[in-house]
């Protein structure tokens, strides 16, 4: 029981560790849709691998890739607003994928799989590729992490203290898509996103300061990949739903938190006057 | 003593219309320079130019070499999902220690606000806190856009002592873009008057007097 779950619990631990402080940029720049395009872009990724008999796992970071850059090439052309680009390219990526794997008579591919991911399925060898991935971005994430907030902050402010601005962008774009790639087929292309952006948004009722959110994020996303998983082996369902929905509810309780912590305030200070009016 | 920036009949176009034309002007240290113009002059677009942000479609832009720029722009916006305080958002630049960071808010009279949020801040408070990150590198050239935008009476006043006092002590070049007439009259060396083009340029005193200017904001009836 624990060896079958040892390996799975360690990738979401370790994925959690880059998913949230880049969650929260994903939060600050506004690049949610970004990111649902990158994943879906990594469906097509899985039917190239089958086609060409490439690697999955190589095969999804390449493709993401590719999508990356060719976003940041139409993005420059300012014909059209990102968010349709984004939604074009999404939504022609996720079509082209599911029609090339529907295409391959020969193989039978698991598509719920892809789409909602298989955490239980992670073996000791998939961990050692997280591993490599998580510290290969976590080192850049923390080398670049004040130039990544500059241009968060502003990008005339950033340029004017000598940052070079499409380099930060791209590299951080490039980040984004492989930690895309390397979660994948744990948590699978529909929900890549919402683990992202769901404990970077609760880290912020939390957090005075961008370096605190970010923590905050890791330690959210790690306690819902601990309840997901818990939830998914007692009641046997999908991992990736379990883990974004053990998500769900530390917002949802972070909320309730604020509000009655703003409910006592209110009532004290109501207190507070009433007593200096005696 | 060479000129910090200059401009050679520098041209700019976007999507095919000029927003810029043939100009040609040189930024000098220890001077106040300010830009004057209505709206949609190109005010913003020259700035740009200036700083490097955006390159002009014809004419050169010459700069002294390894010239430090600070930039004070219009405003920013915070989204208010990122946590930031006064003190990180100085800190954005490295190379500063906490005891900088405190005297430098210290000389925008902004010291007492290192723990507020950035989103927290007035419009004064916000632009005094930008032109101490700008001044923070001790700059040879400051920039700074419209800095005195949705800043009360009294926060204007002070906003451009500080940036007067800031010239005094840095001994930098000032270039700034500003839409209230008295406090340019006031504080400014030379001024440029921009709409796509350079109208007229000169002393407060010689400007004032400019047919041209007169024309562009309506000062003739007085």
């Amino acid at each position: 029981m624990i060896a079958l779950l040892l390996p799975c619990l360690c990738a979401g631990l370790c994925l959690s560790l880059i998913t949230g402080p880049l969650g929260t940029f994903v939060v600050w720049r506004r690049m949610s849709y970004f990111g649902d395009t990158l994943s879906h872009a990594a469906l097509l990724g899985i039917a190239f691998g089958f086609l060409f008999h490439i690697n999955l796992f190589y095969a999804i970071i390449f493709i993401t890739l590719i999508l990356a850059f060719g976003l940041i090439w139409l993005e420059s052309q300012k014909q059209l607003s990102v968010d349709t680009l984004l939604g074009i390219l999404a939504h022609s990526a996720l079509s082209l994928g599911l029609v090339v794997i529907s295409l391959m008579k020969d193989i039978r591919v698991d598509l719920i799989g892809y789409l909602f991911g298989d955490l239980l399925s992670v073996t000791w060898e998939d961990l050692y590729q997280i591993i490599t991935g998580v510290a290969l971005v976590g080192a850049i994430l923390l080398w670049r992490w004040n130039d990544f907030l500059y241009i968060t902050v502003s990008e005339e402010l950033a340029f004017s203290n000598g940052i070079n601005i499409p380099l930060t962008k791209l590299i951080l774009t490039i980040l984004l898509a492989l930690t895309i790639g390397i979660s994948m087929k744990f948590v699978g292309a529909l929900i890549i996103t919402s683990l992202l952006i769901i404990p970077a948004a609760t880290a912020k009722y939390y957090a005075n300061s961008p370096e605190k959110m970010a923590l905050f994020a890791i330690i959210l996303g790690m306690l819902s990949i601990l309840g997901g998983l818990c939830f998914s082996l007692f009641y046997d369902t999908p991992t990736g739903p379990s883990v974004v929905l053990s998500n769900t509810a530390l917002f949802f309780i972070t909320l309730l938190i604020i509000k009655i912590r703003s409910i006592i305030k209110t009532k004290l200070t109501i207190k507070g006057n009433a007593v200096v009016k005696k | 003593m060479s000129p910090l920036i200059s401009l050679q009949d520098v041209g700019v176009e976007i999507n095919h219309q000029k927003i810029l034309s043939q100009i040609s002007l040189t930024i000098n240290a220890n001077e106040i320079t300010t830009i004057l113009g209505p709206n949609g002059a190109g005010k913003s677009t020259l700035i740009k130019v200036v700083l490097g942000l955006m390159s002009p479609t014809t004419g050169t832009v010459t700069r002294a070499p390894n010239l430090t720029i600070g930039y004070v722009p219009q405003s920013i916006n915070f989204n208010p999902a990122l946590p930031i305080t006064v003190g990180r958002f100085m800190h954005l630049n490295r190379q500063l220690t906490k005891s900088a960071v405190k005297q430098i808010l210290a000389l925008v009279k902004a010291d007492h606000l290192i723990d507020e949020a950035m989103q927290q801040l007035s419009g004064g408070e916000l632009q005094r806190v930008l032109l101490a990150q700008a001044i923070a590198k001790q700059p040879q050239l400051l920039i700074l856009d419209e800095p005195a935008q949705g800043v009360d009476v009294n926060g204007q006043v002070l906003l451009y002592d500080l940036i007067a006092n800031t010239r005094v002590q840095l001994k930098c070049g000032v270039l700034m873009v500003s839409h209230d007439l008295d406090l340019v009259m006031k504080n400014a060396n030379k001024i440029i008057c921009l709409n796509h083009t350079i109208c007229c340029t000169g002393t407060p005193a010689a400007v004032a007097n400019d047919p041209a200017f007169m024309t562009l904001f309506n000062r003739g009836a007085k």
